[in-house]
């Protein structure tokens, strides 16, 4: 005989606005083993908690049944309220009337009563609810850091000044991401390598960080707590134990690369550092533009180095790690404008797109900074600077990328200060919604660029008078003074889109996480959990999110550090007990259930010649249970006799 | 306060209940108005036009009759909004009010009483055949639709000549439609005319029934589009370039004079390319033709420069520097081409009247892609 109390929650108007919930309340009391049946308008509050509590040990309750929101939401909630009243946290069920009742119709009578049949169910399943015991497992107290850029930096610098060791893992030769690409940041102008290459140097220097660069993530095992990671350094060719970093090898390399950090702008050598604050500022060589490696040829930075680092013979290297929590920071990519025909993207060398032209600014550029045309030596007389381009368009990208409003003001005052250039910014709206970035937006009117409201439809060469001769054309209906106008340029500026990294897809399913339907790694929740995913124990941070300016990057991988540390901090940490056990008389070694389970829970035990299945790998999803033919699997708090119960209970309503 | 208006919404929400729902999506950013080719030409804003009819604001009437509905914009718009639906329904609205301006009355009167809009006699229509050719039986296999601007306007019945004369030798089974079918009147869609337009299309759709027709190959885009998208029924429709195409490339009939070099240039009407992706078809005859240099202009394919024609551009009187065709012309002159091709009668039209009103007939020549391929089969 059980003392089931069951109590059914309002949620405001969610629930109550479809489910007429005293009726559901008086039809549980009525039902056999029910001692206790109450409403509340937000059962998982405070006072809603109390109930509960209270009615547990005025009634003696040994069952509690919760009539809410998903388990997903407030089963952790509700299973703390029992335990600290004093019952085992598994005796509690939980019956979802919000998402799968007053979500799904509008129709009160079948909410109503479809609210009535699950709780039915429930108190039948309750009924035969045992308790069980939850396992703890040690925390490995490490924490992985996926990308180096300015989220990576400092989640990074953040957990490992909290006493942790953080293993830092970066692509490119380099940490520093796209920020170090930057020349002044907004709206303080800032200039980027200042305040940046500190923070470089930090995570090289700091005693708690292996920072590991030249590497990527191949494999990624384990569960929250127990991570293995298998990362690959990649051959540098160059053996950074003994370089000393004097880059003599640069300087005769015969070997023509393009610069991927100066976005195409110039070449550079095959072995090379890519910007002269590079951390580490060790080279590397990229053999596929190495002549030594395309014809067995040259040697010569083998030959000039006094340190004997040069390794030909070097081989990518894996290296398998322990961690406890790991933060994902691998950032975006630019979209590439040159499918927009209209714009004329490497068709007119006078357009260029908004990296190309913070490399321009850069003192450490291709130019030093001097702000020149594709020639390298004519100064524009007149730019126009184009916003949301693929941004904010169906046929591309529907988000706005926010920044670069921003920055394409930043770009109007660099401009300014560098050239007598006439500047003209076409936009639909301007968003500054930043501290102190409406002032910005105000100087730079001050600063007399010209603002254009519309956005640019097309940039030509196709002139009309003699007065447009070699110029660049770009036509636009200006909204606010209802004309259409060419406007002459020499130089066009396009901020494009910020998307998901290319390999993004890649990354999130080494990870298994989820990624939206434009390919950013998923959140948990957009509002109240923006850091973590639906993998416990891995959180992200930055521009691998969605678009977004410095400040809320580096604000979000501070919140993913803290995320992180609330695992990597506990010594030991609670498995879920509902998971699935196999029952070893029973089992007939036949693996099904090794076969279908996507989580590599079961495992076989070749000597004994049975599944034996690790609880901390276990989802509690069932599908083994189901899968067995001799019924060997319980899954605890699912086992076949709960689930037949509840059943039974259901079908014993008419719907 | 004669200068402050208000928004007058009622208008707003008729346009909208007429086809033009997606009004709402717009936040005039003005990619619209800066693509389509009429804004720098006339005082026509598409984006303004769009505006008016979210508030309902005066000044509709200025800017309703400028589009030529080359679908520019539509593929262009970053909120996908339907503007050249939203462009009909407004058309229909006021034209119900009787508001059609002039130019357009005579042809909309035409397709009313004639079932053309050339204000030929009904009974006519095969007149240029001359007894030639087939008419469709049941049983055939293909319907060649003509299309009224080819049977009633004197230069395209040389393009209705020249493709009849290709089909009788491409040993295919086919037929020209009776005297009792009427326009496809896709012109009157356009023009906002919906009720005359399901007049036409019911008596044509009958007729097409009855004799059991099922492939038909047409020589007009306009009359590919309306019978494929427009008449709710499941026909095989070729364009006449893709058919060339098609006997090319299977080898029934094989160009054989040499052209000797001229410079051939290809403009795509905009209802063969944007609105139903046909671009590749008819350069695959022009370059199959022997003695042919062919060279692009800078407008081509989806970035194509209307001729003007479309929406019932036709028939609007437009005063000198007011035409796309003449900026039309002055591209193809710009690439030295001898030849401008082009595969849409509304095209032939437009820019056959620039070019001579021009002067530049000894400069440039105007040929149907099918006039072309005709003239190749001679030897």
């Amino acid at each position: 005989m059980s003392r089931i109390g069951v109590f059914v929650c309002h949620c405001g108007l969610n629930i109550a606005k479809t489910v007429r919930v005293p009726e559901v309340v008086e039809f549980a009391k009525t039902l056999p083993d029910v001692v206790v049946a109450q409403e509340y308008k937000f059962m998982c509050s405070t006072p809603g908690q109390e109930i509960i509590q209270g009615d547990i040990k005025k009634h003696r309750l040994d069952r509690v049944i919760v009539a809410a929101c998903s388990p997903l939401m407030h089963e952790k909630t509700f299973r703390k309220v029992i335990e600290n009243a004093g019952l085992n946290q598994y005796l509690l069920t939980i019956v979802n009337i919000r998402e799968h009742v007053s979500w799904v119709t509008e129709d009160e009578e079948v909410g109503t009563r479809k609210a009535k049949a699950l709780i039915n169910g429930a108190v039948y399943r309750a009924r035969l609810l045992n308790p069980l015991t939850s396992r703890f497992i040690d925390v490995n107290p490490n924490v992985l850091v996926v990308g180096g850029g300015i989220a990576g930096i400092q989640a990074a610098l953040e957990v490992a000044d909290a006493g942790k060791k953080v293993y830092l893992v970066e692509r490119t030769p380099s940490v520093g991401g796209h920020m170090i690409q930057f020349d002044k940041t907004f709206p303080t102008l800032d200039c980027s390598a200042c305040i940046l290459t500190p923070k470089m140097d930090a995570v090289n220097q700091h005693p708690n960080i292996d920072l590991m660069t030249y590497c990527e993530v191949t494999e990624v095992k384990g569960f929250v707590g127990n991570f293995t990671v298998t990362v690959k350094q990649k051959a540098r060719y160059i053996d950074h134990e003994k370089c000393n970093g004097c880059l003599a090898c640069t300087e005769k390399c015969p070997g023509k690369g393009v610069s991927e950090f100066d976005e195409g702008l110039v070449r550079r050598k095959a072995v090379y550092i890519p910007f002269p604050q590079a951390v580490p500022q060790k080279p590397v060589i990229d053999r596929g533009v190495c002549v030594f490696f395309k014809t067995g040829k040259c040697r010569l930075c083998e030959k000039v180095c006094e340190q004997g680092a040069v390794d030909f013979e070097q081989e990518d290297r894996f290296e398998e790690i322990q961690v406890g929590a790991i933060i994902v920071a691998t950032g975006y990519d630019l979209m590439d404008v040159k499918p927009l025909v209209q714009y004329g993207y490497g068709k007119y060398p006078g357009v260029f797109h908004s990296l190309e032209v913070e490399r321009l600014f850069n003192s450490a550029g291709p130019t030093g900074g001097k702000v020149v045309l594709r020639d390298m030596k004519t100064a524009p007389r007149s730019v126009a600077i184009l916003h949301c381009i693929g941004s904010r368009d169906k046929n591309h990208f529907e988000y706005c990328s926010r920044v670069c409003c921003m920055y394409s003001l930043k770009f109007a005052h660099l401009f300014k200060e560098k050239t007598e250039a006439n500047i003209y910014q076409l936009y639909i709206d301007m968003r500054a919604p930043g501290k102190a970035y409406e002032e910005f937006y105000a100087r730079l009117l001050e600063e007399d660029v010209k603002f254009v409201r519309g956005k640019a439809a097309r940039v030509t060469e196709n002139k009309e008078n003699p007065e447009e001769a070699g110029k660049l054309i770009v036509e636009v209906d200006d909204t606010l003074a209802g004309q259409f106008m060419r406007i002459p340029v020499d130089m066009v500026v396009l901020s494009p889109a910020m998307k998901p990294r290319h390999d993004a897809k890649d990354v999130a399913r080494l990870l298994n996480l989820s990624t939206d339907k434009y390919g950013f790694l998923m959140e948990r929740h957009p509002k109240l959990a923006p850091l973590s995913t639906m993998t416990d124990g891995v959180f992200i941070a930055g521009a691998c999110q969605f678009p977004k300016d410095i400040p809320d990057t580096v604000s979000q991988a501070l919140g993913a550090a803290a995320e992180a540390l609330t695992i990597v901090t506990k010594a030991k940490m609670e498995l879920e007990a509902a998971t699935a056990v196999v029952n070893p008389a029973a089992c007939s070694g036949c693996m099904n259930c090794v076969n279908v389970c996507p989580y590599g829970a079961p495992q076989m035990n070749a000597e004994k010649g049975i599944s034996e299945i690790n609880e901390a790998l276990c989802k509690g999803c069932g599908l083994c249970a189901a899968s067995c033919p001799t019924s060997a699997i319980i899954a605890r708090h699912f086992a076949n006799d709960q689930i037949m119960a509840e059943m039974e209970g259901l079908m014993e309503m008419e719907m | 306060m004669s200068h402050a208006v208000t928004p007058y919404l009622e208008m707003s929400q008729v346009i909208a209940e007429a086809g033009g729902e997606t009004l709402k999506k717009c936040y005039q950013c003005a990619t619209c108005s800066g693509t389509c080719p009429w804004t720098p030409v006339i005082e026509f804003n598409i984006r303004k036009l769009i505006r008016m009819s979210q508030l309902g604001l005066e000044g509709i009437e200025e800017h309703m009759w400028g589009c030529s509905t080359c679908k520019f914009c539509v593929d262009r718009c970053p909120r996908g909004v339907e503007i050249i639906d939203i462009v009909r329904s407004v058309r229909s609205v006021y034209a119900g009010g009787g508001m059609l301006p002039q130019s357009l009355r005579a042809f909309v009167g035409s397709l009313q009483a004639r079932g053309n809009p050339w204000s030929g006699d009904a009974e006519k229509r095969n007149d240029w055949a001359q007894g030639k050719y087939p008419l469709y039986a049941e049983g055939m296999e293909y319907l060649y639709f003509t299309c009224c601007t080819a049977c009633y306007d004197p230069r395209n019945v040389q393009v209705a000549r020249a493709t009849a004369e290709i089909l009788n030798k491409s040993g295919l089974s086919w037929g020209l439609p009776g005297t009792d079918v009427n326009c496809c009147g896709e012109s009157l869609r356009k023009v906002g005319d919906l009720e005359l337009f399901e007049k036409l299309k019911e008596k044509n759709r009958g007729i097409f029934s009855a004799k059991g027709i099922q492939k038909m190959v047409t020589v007009s885009p306009h009359c590919y589009q309306t019978f494929k998208k427009e008449y709710e029924e499941d026909y095989d429709i070729v364009h006449f370039t893709e058919l060339i195409a098609g006997l090319i490339q299977s080898g029934k009939l094989v160009p054989k004079k040499d052209f000797g070099g001229i410079k051939v240039t290809y403009h795509d009407p905009c209802y063969l390319g944007r609105h139903n992706g046909i671009y590749d078809a008819p350069r695959e005859v022009l370059k199959a033709l022997p003695g042919v240099e062919f060279v692009e202009m800078e407008r081509i394919r989806e970035q194509s420069f209307c001729c003007g024609g479309g929406g019932g551009g036709l028939w609007v009187e437009r005063a000198k520097g007011e035409r796309l065709s003449d900026l039309r012309i002055e591209e193809a002159l710009s690439t030295g081409a001898n030849v401008i091709a082009t595969s849409c009668p509304y095209c032939i039209a437009m820019l056959d009247d620039s070019i001579r009103t021009m002067n530049v007939e000894d400069r440039i020549k105007l040929k149907d892609v099918t006039e072309l391929f005709y003239e190749s089969l001679e030897g």
